[in-house]
């Protein structure tokens, strides 16, 4: 009994730590920031490995994720006469919701695992260390300039995905369901706010990039570094992010809508 | 020159543990300078982590470690990064960057650490490259080169700021001979055209004190022998001689500590 | 990869993103009405402003000429005071316009509608709409009818 007892608190004591961990390990590349300004190549090579590859995942499923929502929205909408508002309906769940929230899970699947296993990948051949040695600050060379990609990859993927998804709405419900091309625009645009709706979108991208972000940057910096350690990390960086971002919609929701 | 300042690494009663695992108990040694220094012991003895201490990248929790006069545990981050800049390691693996090529890589520390033009560093690059004989490699990328080479890469890249000492950890480890020729050779001749101190970790006993000038055997947690390949070959101690010359059983026994064998066979067979 | 692939696709990439924005931006989004241009204030006080929200459209004849800026209670006088953001271009409207709160189609938004009056003078920033018609709401409305009608038994 008492054993249970001290192994619940350790738990809890374990899950702190690592949380302090984490937050130093933040606070660390944080201020290796400023030093990707002397070298932006570093910063483009990482968006291209989080942005540019994780493209066509997002293009693909925000136009299906699009269609799908003006789908069912019509079915749903035709009951009351208002078909016409399919285009609101898909508009607003994507660029509230759905865009930085599904690109979200998919950009901590794709790139952010990537992250991980590489990261863990340099640690469990020692380049890493190898950096140290070589009186090479790793926070400067490797963590920070791919923190920075994914702070800004995932807003912008976000963004694609709405846009994209609104493209498939259309395609659907004006060449397949048939309403009216006009109205679905023009009551979408008087019901989509840009500052609101769509910048509220953004911010979310952005909150969901830093924090996907940094927890795949961190699992592959802690990992074991063996080939079970760093299979280990990259299923806690999705797991972990995916939660994270889920969490993060709600509270964010709230606040903002 | 006193004897103080011969040693490079001067290490005193150094203490470090790992989890529940004393791995230093009170290790005492002094590293010659411009001489090739083997470290030897049993598996899981932590030779590998005393490189990293020298290093600065792991704490000591008592005892102290002084490169050239300076105190390693004492260095603050920026002097740190300067004493490193002065010693070249040579990691088991090699521990090239994978998303560069060979050029690259030992371009790298050079790139990163000075402002030199272009010209200068493929000058710098290639004369270490022509060095270990790799010059042939520079486009490869390290997951085309074997082991050797690999390691190979790695010694030109340490030697590019011209350290004052390298380090090896386990440079032979699977290493077919003529490799490991290549590799003994190149250590020694290294060491010598650049007067450098060259310390090494190793397993492969024989290869490495056949160019050592001195050799230290850890086990335990603290230094059980040191002195010249010589020395420790005609040493008194039955522990060093069942050591070197790799008998099966004698002070480190065969069997390992386990109940009475007759009392397991026959306690299994009775119940 | 080289990296001067990497830099053309990253470029594109920043592209496809300013492509995605530009699509929310003006065929999402409401930025389109958003005039960058300058706009007046106009006041005016409500009984009831039913469903009549901040940003909600304020038009006359139909087309949008503004926006409700922002809703306050008065506590004096019990009425609601709704200050409208009118477009600059638009600043001939008589001093006796009237404002009213109208549904747009049967179960829309609410909106304001501005019926221009006959007085010569314009209506100026910071000035009043005195006439102003509150919202319909459903209760009063049935409550009315069932009214009427028990009154004729």
């Amino acid at each position: 009994m008492i054993d249970l007892v001290q192994r619940f608190g350790l738990f809890w004591l374990n899950i702190l730590a690592s949380l302090g961990r984490a937050s130093m390990f933040l606070a660390q590349m944080v201020t290796a920031l400023p030093s990707l300004l002397k070298r932006p190549s570093l910063t483009v090579r990482e968006l291209y490995s989080t942005g540019v590859k994780t493209l066509s995942i997002i293009l693909v499923s925000g136009l299906f994720v699009g269609m799908v929502l003006a789908l069912q929205g019509y079915n749903i909408l035709i009951d009351f006469g208002q078909e016409n508002r399919t285009g609101t309906l898909v508009a607003l769940t994507l660029v509230r919701e759905l865009g930085p929230v599904v690109a979200g899970l998919l950009f901590a699947g794709r790139a952010g695992s990537a992250m991980t296993a590489e990261i863990g990948l340099m640690k469990a051949t020692e380049q890493l260390s190898g950096l140290e040695m070589m009186a090479v600050d790793p926070f400067k060379r490797v963590y920070a300039p791919r923190f920075l990609a994914g702070c800004l990859s995932l807003p912008m993927l976000a963004a694609m995905f709405s846009a994209i998804g609104a493209f498939g709405g259309y395609l659907l419900s004006v060449e397949v369901l048939g309403v009216d091309a006009s109205a679905y625009w023009s009551l979408m645009q008087s019901s989509v706010s840009f500052t609101s709706d769509v910048g509220n979108g953004l911010v979310k991208g952005a909150v969901f990039g830093f924090v996907v972000t940094w927890i795949a940057i961190f699992q592959g910096a802690e990992c074991i570094p063996t080939s079970e350690g760093v299979s280990s990390a990259t299923t806690r960086t999705v797991v972990y992010s995916s939660l994270a971002i889920l969490a993060l919609d709600f509270l964010l929701t709230a606040i903002m809508f | 020159m006193s004897d103080e300042q011969k040693a490079l690494v001067q290490i005193r009663d150094l203490h470090f543990s790992r989890g529940s695992k004393n791995i230093f108990r009170g290790l005492t040694v002094d590293i010659p300078r411009g001489k090739v220094t083997t470290i030897l012991g049993p598996s899981g003895t932590g030779k590998t982590t005393l490189l990293k201490m020298i290093g600065g990248q792991l704490p000591a929790s008592k005892g102290t470690i002084h490169v050239d006069g300076l105190e390693v545990g004492k260095l603050k981050r920026r002097e740190l990064y300067e004493l490193r800049k002065r010693l070249g390691m040579l990691f088991q693996s090699g521990a090239l960057l994978t998303d560069l090529s060979v050029f690259e890589n030992i371009a790298f520390p050079l790139r990163e650490h000075t402002r030199l033009p272009e010209s200068l560093i493929s000058h710098l690059v290639l004369m270490r490259l022509h060095a270990v004989g790799l010059r042939g490699a520079r486009d490869l990328s390290p997951s085309e080169l074997s082991g050797g080479m690999a390691r190979r890469a790695a010694l030109a890249r340490a030697l590019v700021f011209d350290p004052m000492m390298i380090m090896y950890d386990e440079p032979f480890t699977g290493q077919d001979p003529i490799s490991m020729g290549i590799l003994l050779e190149l250590i020694k001749t290294v060491n010598g055209a650049l007067g450098l101190t060259s310390l090494m970790v190793s397993h492969d006993l024989n290869e490495a004190l056949s160019i050592s000038d001195y050799a230290v055997i850890i086990s335990e947690g603290v230094v059980v022998e040191a002195g010249s390949p010589e020395q420790l070959r005609t040493s008194d101690s039955e522990w060093v001689q069942q050591f070197l010359q790799g008998k099966p059983d004698g002070p480190v026994p065969f069997q390992a500590a386990a109940p009475d064998y007759e009392t397991e066979l026959l306690g299994g067979v009775r119940s | 990869m080289n990296s001067r692939a990497i830099q053309v696709l990253v470029g594109l990439f920043m592209l496809l993103f300013i492509l995605a924005m530009l699509v929310l931006a003006l065929r999402v989004s409401n930025l389109t009405s958003l005039s960058g241009g300058e706009s007046y204030s106009l006041v005016a006080k409500f009984e009831n402003i039913g469903g009549l929200k901040e940003g909600a459209s304020v038009a006359a004849s139909g087309v949008r000429v503004g926006e409700v800026s922002s809703i306050e209670y008065d506590a004096g006088t019990f009425e609601a005071i709704v200050n409208l953001s009118i477009d600059a271009k638009f600043n001939s409207f008589p001093l006796d316009t009237s404002a009213s709160i109208y549904t747009a189609g049967l179960l829309g938004e609410q909106y304001i509608g501005l019926e221009p009056g006959a007085e010569i003078d314009a209506l100026v920033d910071s000035d009043e709409i005195d006439q102003t018609q509150s919202a319909i709401v459903l209760e009063r409305l049935i409550g009315q009818v069932l009214f009427s009608r028990s009154g004729e038994d």
